[in-house]
């Protein structure tokens, strides 16, 4: 114990393992909290440990590159985590294949209200041009979103942040929102979370029924092939 | 477990060359997705696929273990709002409000779409 403590946190704040475990370990206890709750929208185990562990970045004063060193492992899992996405879509194929119709027209009208309201709404709003560009793609998936906000000169960060707070608000409205409008259809509901809130969505829908999930992860699949194209688009016509 | 792991792996690593190499605007990931796809039909027609990851459902366990934890893997992203906490304090109340009412726009415009085209498609189908 020659060192004092301050080295010591030093040596662990600038090493990958401290913010893995962190992240591993505040994501497992608000998991356990949701579970407890039954899965309640609002238990959302993104959105607690996400707060907590920024609070925690601020507190000790830890820039976000410093955390992303050790996190970047788990962030690394999404590639593989949406390849593995052809599992559950093989397993119930006869079920996709017979709802191809619907669900390619219900990509086009989600993918196209997704983006052009987005940019309309937030042009109401006043919002400055490049948040405008840096929202826009905020139905598709943290990567895919970062590429698009990046060819269109727009923010790739704040684009990324866009889109979890989305994928999270809409992981909570889902279930009451598709209570209310008396579709009890798994495959249309679990659609439309995928379409409107990609991955944090398709998780969400996973919890609520399999169909569901299922249905989500092709949504959010679609969703990103179609976005691509159509955010450059919507934008020449759309932003000022 | 290794070996579907290293099968997933190597879908999105085809996926990423082919996307990169032809300029294609989709991820690579969804490229990837199609290859497992493709692999898994092709194995219950082809026996001689039936080794490795593809056999006893050896990718499918390696699979749906990465999906139980999808949430997880939003984290690391989500925990990147700290370095945007300015321009949230300037402009976050619109920002949400925005992205709160395209999403319910959004959910809404998807579902109903869905759910009207599949009844449309019931009553050709009666007739």
């Amino acid at each position: 114990m020659k060192d004092n403590p301050f080295s010591l946190w030093v040596y662990l704040s600038q090493s990958p393992l401290l913010w893995l475990t962190v992240t591993l370990l505040v994501y497992a206890a608000t998991d356990a909290v949701s579970l407890a709750t039954r899965r309640h929208p609002l238990a959302n185990p993104v959105l607690h440990a996400m707060w907590i562990i920024g609070a925690f970045l601020l507190l000790t004063g830890t820039s976000y590159t410093s955390y992303f060193a050790g996190a970047q492992f788990v962030h690394f899992l999404l590639g593989p985590a949406t390849v593995a996405l052809a599992v559950p879509l093989y397993e119930n194929r006869k079920r996709v294949v017979t709802s191809i119709v619907p669900m390619l027209v219900a990509l086009l009208a989600g993918s196209i209200t997704a983006v052009v309201s987005v940019v309309l709404l937030a042009e109401l709003a006043g919002l400055p041009r490049e948040v405008v560009l840096s929202l826009a793609p905020k139905s598709v998936t943290a990567g895919v979103a970062m590429g698009i906000a990046e060819s269109l000169h727009a923010d790739p960060s704040l684009a990324a942040v866009a889109v979890i707070l989305t994928g999270i608000m809409g992981a909570i409205i889902v279930t009451p929102l598709m209570n209310r409008t008396g579709v009890s259809d798994y495959r249309a509901r679990g659609f439309a979370a995928g379409l409107a809130a990609h991955g944090i969505g398709t998780a969400r829908a996973f919890q609520v029924d399999e169909i569901a999930g299922v249905f989500s992860g092709i949504a959010m699949s679609l969703n990103a092939l179609v976005t691509s194209f159509l955010v450059p688009l919507a934008v020449t016509l759309l932003v000022r | 477990m290794l070996a579907s792991l290293g099968l997933i792996l190597l879908c999105q690593l085809i996926g990423e060359v082919v996307v990169r190499g032809l300029g294609l605007p989709l991820p690579g990931p969804v490229l990837g997705l199609l290859l497992l796809l493709m692999l898994l039909l092709a194995r219950d027609r082809f026996a001689l696929l039936m080794r490795g990851p593809l056999r006893d459902d050896g990718v499918e366990t390696a699979s749906k273990g990465l999906l139980a934890h999808l949430s997880l893997l939003f984290v690391p992203a989500g925990v990147g709002v700290v370095q945007k906490l300015d321009l949230l304090a300037s402009h976050g109340i619109a920002i949400i409000l925005v992205l709160a009412l395209s999403v319910v726009v959004t959910l809404l415009a998807t579902v109903l779409t869905f759910r009207l085209v599949s009844r449309l498609l019931k009553q050709r189908d009666a007739r």
